[in-house]
């Protein structure tokens, strides 16, 4: 029962003395270590941790001093830094970092009182789509293991999804909060750059890079995001914007809502069993009173090629701060001082992070900056504005998350491009800084899940949890478990 | 687009990463791939277009000129790999 509940009934109750938050963590602690392993969703567990935090929460509910998540557990992509927990970024070259200090997204979580169950596993410093890239081995999809969980926040979307966590954070550069939510059948969204802090968060491509929740509700998106969200003057760019309730308009009806339909989503490139699982999505919407409208986003073929510039280009200068001097790893032997970055470097970076450290550093360096990186922040731009017109004409606009199911582990680790063009689809709301989430909508090939993507304009966060609360109510994607992870029968 | 071998191992000269020469061949075809596909970018039309650096294109925001950070080298260090009297070690550099 407990595994299977909403942070709603978990916070009901807590509050009814139902259940205490040792308990709860006792209980999701136990399903990680039955089921856990499997999956390789987390990378560090540490129980005394966790129940310590869990016993705080207890004693500030007796004091009826509880927040909306006091004794809630969550799980955190282990890119957030937390103090005295490991923070590892999937990294040989943070392997054994234990942070000094907490990320502002840790703060918040543990201001609210929320319980940590553990840091979850996701591709070397959040660069990958598929959550193989990980010095502790790929994460495994509860729905078939054989599969990818999506990344790069993979860790994270196969624990909500598994049931070994009610809720998890995650982090979106590319798409690797929807993407993997998609693919492992859960709720995930991220909001508009600036929202959430990106202090403590370790950094990928700053000016992309934007924290993000997972759950299996939309309305629990909801709360976590009332958490996460607000300015933060440790982070340049965090945005500084009167409070709002993400969850002020859940209940409204979908009547009248106008959704875009990207011409250039639904054309060749999708699968058949994704599209058909995203059209009778549609068709429920518009049930529920929405209209859809075609649209056109005519630049968004330059989605992947401008991100696969910008992104790293701006992870080459990112990662320059792992020198093996200040922190983390440390090669063993070296002949002098630029032998000791080199081998540090090269030992303790995974293949994916070295070559984009390594087209980063091509096209900033002399004679190529103006060709690809200002090149790219033109297209970047261009795109911005197609979904500007495109919201003249829409509120939302849907399509799907993933152009396919979850892919065989193994099944693209060969050629880094084909993994690339797994993000065609979220990419763009990166590059233009726009709210964006995935929720169930069915099953494809082998019983995988298909995730649906709603894309909003700035701070619609609102409207999007909205839309996704209405569909939820009429179908039951979001209720279903993998097999051999459903959650226990009520006593 | 074509990258040959010397302009590999300046790359990674330049990024301070070590490359053996097996590991050059194969991350010189993977970087070739790479900005095949990104090549698909020169043929946007992007006259006129200001570049975008940020989404929204906020403002930096200046604070007050004053110390903020507290004192917190010991536990800075902790984590350091080598370090001696508060100092960080590495290499000699200046014989």
């Amino acid at each position: 029962m407990i595994s299977g509940a909403s942070l709603t009934e978990l916070r009901a109750a807590l509050d009814a003395r139902r259940v205490s938050s040792v308990e709860l963590a006792r209980a999701f602690l136990a399903r990680i270590d039955r089921l856990g392993a499997q999956l390789n969703a987390f990378i560090t567990v540490d129980p005394e941790r966790t129940l310590a935090q869990a016993r705080a929460a207890d004693e500030r509910i007796a004091r009826g001093a509880a927040g909306p998540l006091t004794g809630i557990p969550v799980a955190h992509k282990d890119i957030f830094c937390a103090r005295g927990w490991r923070t590892t970024c999937a990294s040989r070259m943070l392997a054994d970092f234990v942070s000094p200090y907490d990320a502002r997204v840790i703060e918040a979580f543990d201001e609210a009182g929320a319980v940590v169950l553990g840091k979850t596993n996701m591709d070397e410093f959040a660069m990958g789509s598929s959550s193989e890239n990980s010095h502790f081995g790929p994460v495994r999809n509860p729905w078939d293991p054989a599969c990818v969980a999506g990344g790069s926040s993979g860790g994270s979307a196969a624990a909500v999804a598994a049931r070994l966590a009610p809720c998890a954070t995650g982090t979106d550069t590319g798409g690797s909060v929807r993407q993997p939510a998609a693919l492992c059948g859960v709720a995930g969204i991220k909001p508009t750059y600036g929202l959430v802090s990106r202090y403590g968060m370790v950094a990928f491509a700053s000016s992309l890079d934007q924290g993000g929740v997972f759950a299996r509700y939309a309305r629990d998106l909801a709360l976590l995001l009332n958490v996460i969200v607000g300015f933060d003057p440790r982070d340049s760019t965090s945005l500084e914007r009167p409070r709002e309730d993400y969850a002020r308009e859940l209940e409204r009806p979908l009547s009248g809502l106008r959704i875009g339909l990207p011409r250039e989503y639904f054309g060749p490139g999708m699968d058949g069993d994704v599209r058909e699982a995203v059209e009778a999505a549609l068709a429920a919407l518009r049930r529920l009173g929405a209209v859809t409208v075609e649209i056109g986003l005519p630049n968004s073929r330059l989605a992947v090629p401008a991100y696969y510039v910008i992104a790293p280009a701006e992870a080459s200068s990112n990662l320059a701060r792992f020198d093996g001097v200040r922190y983390g790893y440390r090669a063993a032997d070296y002949e002098d001082l630029t032998d000791m970055y080199c081998k540090t470097r090269a030992q303790g970076f995974g293949p994916e992070v070295r070559r984009r450290i390594l087209v980063g550093t091509y096209v900033l360096s002399h004679g190529y900056y103006d060709a690809y990186y200002l090149q790219a922040q033109r297209v970047r731009r261009l795109i911005a504005q197609d979904f500007a017109s495109a919201f003249r004409e829409c509120d939302l606009i849907v399509g799907p998350t993933s152009p396919t199911v979850a892919f065989a582990i193994g099944a693209k680790t060969t050629d880094p491009v084909t993994m690339y063009l797994s993000d065609i689809y979220t990419i763009a709301a990166n590059l233009a800084g726009l709210p964006a989430m995935s929720i169930p909508c069915g099953f494809g090939r082998g019983g995988l899940p298909v995730g649906l993507q709603a894309v909003g304009p700035y701070f619609s966060e609102a409207r999007l949890l909205n839309l996704a609360h209405q569909y939820q109510g009429v179908t039951d994607w979001h209720l279903r478990a993998p097999r051999g992870f459903e959650p226990e029968r009520p006593e | 687009m074509s990258l040959n071998a010397d302009e590999v191992r300046r790359i990674a000269r330049l990024a301070r990463l070590a490359l053996t020469e097996g590991e050059l061949a194969a991350m010189q075809q993977e970087l070739e791939g790479i900005l095949g596909l990104v090549a698909q970018l020169r043929a946007a039309d992007t006259a006129g277009v200001e570049p975008m650096a940020h989404a929204q294109d906020v403002t930096l925001r200046l604070r007050e000129d004053v110390i903020t950070e507290t004192d917190q080298r010991e536990r800075f260090q902790a984590i350091a790999p080598e370090v001696e009297a508060g100092l960080y070690l590495v290499p000699k550099v200046v014989e």
